[in-house]
């Protein structure tokens, strides 16, 4: 681990300043070469959209011109075994699954009914029932014995989310803006900065990431214009996930879900983004895309009714996507709850029957082996909630 | 260094002026005189009007304008290469508006503008949103900084930019003439977000029938883009008719019955109790005392919601006055710093490109927060590993600007006492100027306010 942080610093000639307070520095990591990405979309996705339960005779009655088209006409949605259809401007996705590396879930929800973005968001990324200082990633990770070579969980963005804080050590990466000044001035903020307990760890990590950063992207210009995209940001995390001592988690965002008005043409746009991403992420994983599993989830579902302007409001059960070469895919787990007005959760929402907490946990459990006491620690009380099997392909 | 300290003005006394300089304001501007009573120079900025001069003088541009300018750009859309109207102007309000957190001398006034602005956030995600950015901030926000919450939420209820950003323009009363017509509806976002972002918070322990109550009562609250007059028009063929009950309260058919709820939810228990959470968090610390919080709360509510008292009550907490331990936000860190570094005479030309561009990169753009919720307000938002590498490449960037005066006179200007001795050595021993400045920029002490 010392070795490999010398090398990795070094390459911004930055030795001497790392090794102040490095030591107390916990290097958590995946005890795997397994790959595990977490995208949130916040803003809720609206997975009725996303995930078409189109064989059920209530949809097109509710629902009318947010409907795609049916499989196999113009335009149509990719068909997933007769009942479910994957939106038209998700080719990419579309593609996978027929290759078994798509994995959607449908009528998934946390296990507290919130309307509010910021509450569900909260709770989703802490994975309990109550808001928590960290997130359930940073614990999972926490719970691995650390493996030498491999880098720190990687946040892409300038912030942070939930998600990821918490006691093991991260690192983050966006696209530089600004001219970097030379070595030794980071060396002497570094120990500036040592005896804060806010600024000080964030600084070492941040410079520990990007002297990582900056020798795996050596050479790398995204097109123009393009450097903060989602799909260009996902291909970086790739790129920089496939190198040997690269990080094994990662999370990312994409905002611009809450469709409340003129869903149809904003979700086609959106939907192309993530579907782009995911498919970016994939050629920046190269062979490393086998052993990893992306996971994709929003705080809620939107309501099943078409509001008054265009758009939905915001719901309860939504759709989630596994995707990467260990997703055991190609068919939809669901139990699916109906549309009738009966079916729904207060005559309004899909009534959710899996908890989001399953499908997390299925993937950390599957893809990581993590035994049932790192899982509670990860996702606190959740009992309830046992690991969904079968969700990831067996090493 | 042309120090302003001088033999009498104690150290003590000249530590609590940097603070109130700080905590409560934009940091302090080169040449601004250190206060000789800290506390009442505070509060004194809480009385009389809001001189400031943040309109495009001598003509400030109303929310009518600002929608004909929107929908002059769809009729007649400029030449390639010509920016939209609509863009020009929000470039000018935004410079506008940084400018006078860069040279005001009222420091705290216009904090509390710009917290507001953010308590009641706005994006321009929804495009129109962008020329009435301007209009917002000084017909909805500013003239309510130290009078009435309720007074304000109204103001900004009734503002299109939330009334678009939020998706009320458009929501129908399913029973409303519109509505069985058109078969139109509601939308509830402005609702939901007006109990739990600007007022009462889930805490109140509304339900969903509350929301869509809400939404019926606002139905109507709508916006005229097209049709002469433009701006906020209550539409009586989208208002859903009939009573409604919010929170076990009824509430009369009509725009008066959505005047009656929000004047009700502004002055709630539950609200002050939100806004006191809030503010305390803003200006004190991220997890405030219990003490400190119910002294703003009760503050609030003695005055039934007085925001100039809520900000006395403020400045008169002991924790007030405590060291600086706030993690800047990046709006708080470039303005401190063009403050204390620049001349005024350079600050136009900063505003308007330079310092929009900073913000963006350090990933706090001018009216474009990601949610309703607005920008957060606590150090792990702001101080994660990525984001601290970007405030020291852009420190040695700006430290690069041949306006910026000795560094010493600089850390002085800024920081005075609060600069230990450890971060004014490395700067002196610093082999250049700029690293120097960086070092002070980009220091823990600087990180704070």
């Amino acid at each position: 681990m010392h070795a490999h942080m010398t090398r990795r610093t070094a390459l911004l000639g930055l030795a001497s300043a790392i090794s102040v307070g490095r030591t107390s520095l916990a290097m958590a990591a995946a005890p795997t070469d397994r790959r595990f990405v977490v995208i949130i979309l916040r803003g809720a996705l609206d997975g009725l959209s996303a995930l078409v339960p189109y064989g059920d005779p209530a949809l097109t009655g509710l629902r009318g011109a947010l409907v795609p088209p049916l499989p196999g006409r113009e335009g149509g949605m990719g068909d997933l075994g007769g009942f479910f259809g994957l939106h038209p401007a998700l080719p990419g996705l579309y593609a996978l699954y027929r290759e078994g590396q798509v994995l959607p879930i449908h009528a998934v929800a946390g296990p507290v009914r919130t309307r509010s973005h910021f509450e569900a968001q909260d709770l989703m990324e802490s994975g309990a029932e109550q808001r928590m200082s960290s997130g359930w990633l940073n614990r999972a990770v926490q719970t691995m014995p650390p493996r030498p070579g491999a880098g720190v969980p990687l946040s892409i963005g300038v912030a942070l989310p939930l998600l990821m804080r918490g006691p093991a050590a991260v690192g983050a990466y966006a696209p530089p803006s600004f001219g970097q000044p030379q070595a030794d001035l980071y060396a002497k903020l570094v120990a500036m900065h040592q005896a804060d307990p806010i600024t000080g760890p964030a600084l070492r990590q941040g410079l520990a990431e990007r002297g990582f950063t900056t020798a795996q992207l050596a050479g790398f210009t995204p097109e123009p214009g393009q450097r903060n995209s989602f799909p260009t940001l996902a291909g970086t995390a790739g790129r920089l996930m496939a190198a040997p001592d690269g990080p094994r988690v990662a999370a990312m965002e994409l905002g611009g879900w809450d469709t409340h008005t003129g869903q149809a043409q904003r979700l086609t746009g959106q939907l192309k983004q993530l579907d782009d991403g995911i498919v970016a992420l994939k050629a920046g994983l190269g062979a490393a895309w086998a052993n990893t599993v992306v996971m994709v989830m929003t705080e809620f579902g939107r309501t099943v009714h078409v509001n008054g302007t265009g758009g939905t409001d915001h719901g309860t059960g939504a759709a989630a996507f596994l995707a990467g070469g260990a997703v055991s895919g190609g068919h939809v787990i669901a139990t699916w709850p109906g549309l009738s007005p009966t079916q729904l959760l207060e005559r309004r929402d899909l009534q959710p029957t899996i908890d989001l907490r399953s499908v997390a946990k299925g993937v950390l459990a599957g893809h990581f082996g993590l035994a049932p006491a790192a899982l509670n620690q990860a996702f606190p009380n959740s009992q309830g909630a046992p690991p969904l099997l079968g969700l990831v392909r067996a090493a | 260094m042309g120090s302003p300290r001088s033999g009498c003005y104690s150290a003590i006394m000249e530590t609590r002026a940097i603070h109130a300089l700080n905590r409560f304001g934009f940091g302090r501007a080169a040449g601004q005189p250190l206060p000789a009573d800290p506390a009442g120079w505070l509060t004194l900025q809480l009385t009389g009007r809001d001189n400031a001069p943040t309109a495009l003088q001598p003509d400030p541009t109303s929310a009518a304008a600002a929608l004909a300018l929107f929908e002059q750009d769809r009729i007649d859309p400029p030449p390639p290469g010509q920016p939209r109207r609509a863009a020009a102007l929000f470039r000018a309000e935004t410079g506008a508006l940084l400018l006078n957190a860069l040279t005001t001398e009222a420091g705290f006034r216009e904090r509390l503008v710009w917290f507001w602005a953010n308590h009641f956030t706005i994006s321009t995600r929804r495009g129109m949103v962008a020329p009435l950015a301007g209009s917002f901030v000084r017909d909805a926000i500013r003239p309510h900084v130290t009078g009435r919450f309720g007074d304000m939420l109204l103001a900004v209820m009734r503002h299109p930019a939330m009334l678009v950003y939020l998706d009320n323009a458009g929501s129908a009363g399913p029973n409303s003439p519109a509505g069985l017509r058109r078969n139109r509806g509601l939308n509830e976002n402005l609702a939901r977000e007006c109990l739990e972002l600007h007022t009462v918070t889930p805490a109140a322990g509304y339900t969903q029938a509350d929301v869509t109550e809400f939404a019926r009562i606002l139905t109507g609250w709508s916006t005229e883009a097209r049709e002469v007059p433009l701006g906020y028009r209550f539409r009586a063929n989208l208002h859903e008719p009939g009573e409604k009950r919010v929170l076990g309260r009824s509430f009369a058919e009509g725009e008066q019955g959505g005047v009656e709820a929000l004047t009700w939810l502004g002055d709630h228990p539950m609200t002050h109790r939100a806004l006191a959470q809030k503010l305390t968090r803003h200006f004190i610390a991220d997890t405030p005392a219990p003490n400190a919080v119910r002294a703003i709360e009760g503050a609030l509510r003695d005055t039934r919601g007085n925001l100039a008292a809520a900000a006395r009550a403020l400045v008169a907490l002991p924790a007030a006055w405590t060291p600086l331990q706030k993690v800047r936000s990046p709006m708080d860190l470039t303005f401190a710093a063009f403050r204390a570094g620049l001349p005024p005479a350079t600050l136009p030309a900063a505003t308007d490109g330079p310092l929009p561009g900073v913000l963006n990169n350090l990933g706090q753009p001018l009216f474009n927060a990601i949610q309703p919720s607005g920008w957060p307000d606590a150090a792990a938002d702001w101080a994660g590993p990525e984001a601290m590498m970007r405030r020291i490449d852009w420190a040695y960037a700006f430290a690069n600007r041949p306006e910026l005066p000795d560094p010493l006179a600089f850390a002085e200007t800024a920081l005075g006492p609060l600069l230990p001795e450890r971060t004014l050595t490395d700067m002196r021993q610093a082999g250049s100027r700029r690293e120097a400045i960086t070092l002070l920029l980009a220091s823990p002490e600087f990180q704070r306010r």
